[in-house]
């Protein structure tokens, strides 16, 4: 018989270990099932973590590809892993995500032609606003009503959609698209362009932003007063509340703070690598960005890290869609199969195993 | 009457406590047997070997004239013997039914428990639907379910463990009337209590445990409540060993004290009113549940109450949080270490910041001095000899007498005015207890006002100036603690108020 064991304290091993062995995992899992869908399991592997960084064909195009990628998931899981840590469930960064892009898009499609040199920032004053806007709906509604902050930023996804696609069918369509839905490709507007700092490396402001925030949340959780408050809330909640912590302004900061950096990535994705408003804009960072938080331990280096992962596991899947046609639900689903094995194997972290007889106590 | 179950000789020791010293006690068919001490004198312990949680070290059991060795609770069930657990363990979000279902190793289809479990609730005069959600139903017909759970096995001994804690008067009476019945017929009940008057209403014959062990047995019907108290006590109440100095000007006055409990089982403070003076301990005691959570949440600042209901040397803090209290040197100890008082997996380090960051100078604008965290963590391992490889261990890894240890003397080592704790030695092993006690006298002796709340009397005749009594959210008048007699003591706590509605009813 399998038994648990309560630790007396968690394991510092185990807690740096258990992702590695959750990506393992799931190579091992994601494996079988592409052998299941008759596709080489190692070939498949391959393709999807090797390839994309050292293929000799594919590499030039993919490897900026990773920073792009990444550089959105880490800005909005370093958010939301301040509100996973205290308790406060933002499930709905995709919504904010959204409506940073269009205040961040809508400033620079009203100012143009505009050409000054506080433009770009404007917008980057302007996304960051617009999410943080979004996300005080469910904090304002929680610390008020007590409404579950869960529901209402998850639904809030939904009306952002609908907002997105009303404003690119409607407000921001480009007068001179030809009557096609989205609008202006501010790429081509330099003022308002977020530009790859670094060629062929993929390194944009979205990407910098991000770096920035790693290291701001790190020195926040570790050396701030508020981090500290953050890390109590979630771990004891009757406990902060005798440190004199007020949980709703802990909802109000947590929720404000994963919605300014998602509207923040939005912005930057969309003066950036997507150009342009235009329905489906928003592909699913949002949601995605709540695995990484997780994957990634909710520290800021493990989400750094994280981020890279799942950003590798994106364009290796795309890849491997490309050359093995393996269809797109089972990259989701191999996905899926990281969270999955990272809760699974967490339980390590806070628990010893034991196999043999309980004796009687 | 013939035995039923005849207990002898049975130990058993826990590291640093022996919670049960050859207690030995006979239960007779039919007889409702009260088991009467405070807490920690090793009334849970004793049922939970009873009922075949807990193995015992030593002694024997006999049930029926045979030998009885319940390896788990499962078997003592098949042996006749049902308990109602204080806490109960019920699903919110399945009915009446399903609960009963859920308990039942081999459970009958559902109509017919509905069925069965309707003949039970009429016959026994305990209403109770069998298809309603559990989530719905109040503290007493929760309790109903799992009486009714215990009925349909049919036991030849029922243990109860303070039932009335969370009841309201009428469903008291109606608890009893069960009860009786029940005893009419032939169960005989395990009733445990430290309510006086509802011994003394309901219970044939009362065993007293002292200290793990059993101190008397007697009919408490021949006895006043005063005279029970004492045994449960034990004679040897002894005056404070300090004399009785002189107290300064009054530091904390509170009056007017009203809070609405926040939860539904919580109690509701009503009209509190007292003063504490610096270098005086106050001693509030009383039977748990009976406000002293939401006393200590008043005084603490994590409960907000109107600002004059609590006034610090004559001004109004009563509006302050619990940071701006401690900025005015108003510290606090709540009962819970863990989760409450400390964050269980942070380390001693980051414990010591949760309280002494604002007192100890361990932020500057903001930003955490972990050094000076860890240097103040040591401090208070090293004066109050917490037994700890370290400050960098978490809360959990520390035992209960050396967490208190710990949190105690965290406070202490902050320089309060005024400080209140909580049931300071509440699971604490008799030498850290004895510590900690010292340590509340060194800190009054160093002018701080105290208020200590604590169902330990021996503890607040030992260590308190003023004695008061906090009884359902009231709080007696203090009174001098010196000269207070056991009888006086027995008004105080007051336990028979409550019990006098529930005559009534009847």
């Amino acid at each position: 018989m399998i038994r648990l064991e309560k630790r007396p304290q968690p394991s510092r091993a185990w807690t740096v270990a258990t992702p590695l062995l959750a990506v393992a995992l799931t190579m091992v899992a994601g494996g079988l099932m592409f052998a299941l869908l008759g596709k080489d399991p190692v070939v498949a592997i391959r393709t999807i973590f090797w390839d994309p960084l050292f293929h000799e064909q594919f590499a030039s195009y993919s490897r900026p590809q990773l920073l792009v990628k990444a550089g959105p998931l880490i800005l909005i899981a370093i958010g939301l892993s301040l509100g996973f840590r205290a308790g406060i469930w933002n499930i709905g960064a995709e919504g904010q995500y959204i409506m940073g892009a269009l205040a961040g898009a809508g400033v620079a499609l009203a100012l143009y032609p505009l050409d000054a040199w506080f433009l770009f920032p404007l917008m980057v004053v302007a996304g960051a606003l617009g999410g943080w806007a979004w996300a005080m709906i469910p904090a304002i509604l929680k610390t008020r009503f007590r409404t579950n902050e869960i529901l209402v930023s998850l639904l809030l996804v939904y009306v952002a959609e609908q907002v997105l696609a009303s404003m690119a069918l409607g407000l921001m369509k480009n007068p001179e698209g030809g009557g096609f839905p989205g609008s202006r490709n501010l790429q081509h507007y330099p003022a308002a362009a977020n530009t790859e700092l670094i060629a062929g490396t993929g390194m944009h402001w979205g990407v910098a932003a991000a770096f920035i925030a790693v290291i701001a949340v790190y020195v926040l959780l570790t050396r701030h007063i508020l981090g500290f408050q953050i890390r109590l809330a979630g771990q004891s909640p009757r406990a902060a509340r005798f440190a004199g912590v007020n949980p709703n302004a802990l909802v109000v900061i947590c929720l404000g703070l994963s919605g300014a950096l998602a509207g923040l990535a939005g912005l930057f994705e969309v003066a950036g690598p997507g150009g342009r408003i235009n329905i489906g804009f928003n592909q699913g960072y949002g949601f995605t960005a709540i695995i990484v938080a997780f994957l990634g331990r909710l520290h800021p280096v493990g989400i750094l890290l994280a981020g890279l992962l799942m950003a590798l596991t994106y364009i290796g899947g795309e890849l491997a869609q490309f050359m093995l046609g393996i269809p797109s639900a089972a990259i989701q689903a191999f996905q899926g199969m990281l969270l999955f094995f990272l809760l699974g194997v967490d339980v390590l972290s806070n628990y010893h195993i034991r196999l043999g007889r309980r004796r009687a106590a | 009457m013939t035995a039923l179950l005849t207990v002898e000789g049975l130990t058993k020791a826990y590291p640093g406590v022996i919670a049960n010293d050859h207690v030995g006690f006979d239960i007779a068919q039919g007889e409702v047997h009260a088991l009467l001490g405070e807490n920690g004198a090793g009334k849970s312990t004793l049922v939970k070997m009873i009922y075949g949680l807990v193995q015992p070290d030593a002694g024997r059991m006999t049930l029926r004239g045979k030998p009885y060795v319940p390896a788990s609770p499962s078997a003592a069930r098949k042996a006749g013997v049902a308990m109602v657990f204080q806490h109960f363990s019920l699903f919110d979000a399945l009915s009446v039914a399903e609960n009963i279902a859920l308990g039942m190793e081999t459970p009958p289809p559902m109509r017919r428990l509905a069925a069965r479990i309707r003949e039970v609730s009429e016959t026994y005069g305990l209403p109770l639907t069998p298809d309603r959600l559990v989530g719905g139903l109040s503290a007493g017909e929760r309790q109903r379910v799992e009486i009714i759970r215990c009925l349909l096995q049919d036991p030849r001994l029922l243990i109860m463990d303070e039932p009335t804690s969370v009841l309201t008067p009428q469903e008291v009476a109606i608890l009893f009337a069960t009860l009786r019945k029940l005893a009419a017929e032939g169960t005989a009940i395990l009733y445990i209590s430290h309510k006086l008057e509802e011994i003394r209403t309901l219970c044939d014959r009362a065993t007293i445990l002292r200290r793990g062990r059993v101190v008397e047995s007697c009919n408490p019907r021949e006895k006043s409540a005063a005279q029970l108290a004492e045994m449960m006590v034990g004679t040897k109440l002894t005056a404070p060993s300090r004399a009785g100095g002189n107290p300064g000007g009054v530091v904390l006055e509170v009056s007017g004290l009203s809070l609405p409990s926040a939860n539904p089982f919580g109690t509701s403070l009503r009209d509190i009113s007292f003063s504490v003076r610096a270098g005086e301990i106050l001693g509030i005691g009383g039977v748990a549940g009976n406000g002293q959570d939401e006393l200590l949440d008043a005084l603490s600042g994590e409960a907000a109450v109107t600002p004059g209901a609590v006034r610090l040397r004559g001004r109004p803090i009563g509006a302050l949080g619990p940071g701006p209290r401690r900025r005015v040197a108003v510290l606090a100890a709540p009962e819970e270490r863990l989760g409450h008082a400390a964050a269980p997996d942070m380390s001693l380090t980051e414990n010591a910041m949760l309280t002494a960051a604002i007192r100890e100078g361990l932020a500057a604008r903001g930003f955490l001095k972990w050094p000076a965290a860890k240097a103040f963590a040591e401090k208070v391992i090293a004066a109050f000899d917490v037994r700890t490889p370290g400050p960098g261990n978490a809360a959990r890894s520390l035992s209960g007498g050396n967490l208190q240890k710990f949190v105690i003397g965290r406070e202490v080592l902050q320089r309060p005015e005024v400080l209140v704790v909580n049931q300071p030695t509440w699971g604490v092993d008799a030498s850290a207890a004895a510590a900690i006690r010292q340590s509340l006298l060194d800190l009054a002796a160093s002018g701080t006002a105290v208020i200590v709340i604590s169902q330990d009397l021996d503890e607040l005749m030992e260590i308190s100036d003023r004695f008061a009594a906090l009884n359902e959210g009231r709080l007696s008048p203090p009174r001098p603690a010196q000269g207070l007699t056991l009888e006086e003591i027995g008004l105080m706590l007051g336990g028979a108020h409550d019990m006098e509605v529930a005559h009534v009813a009847e």
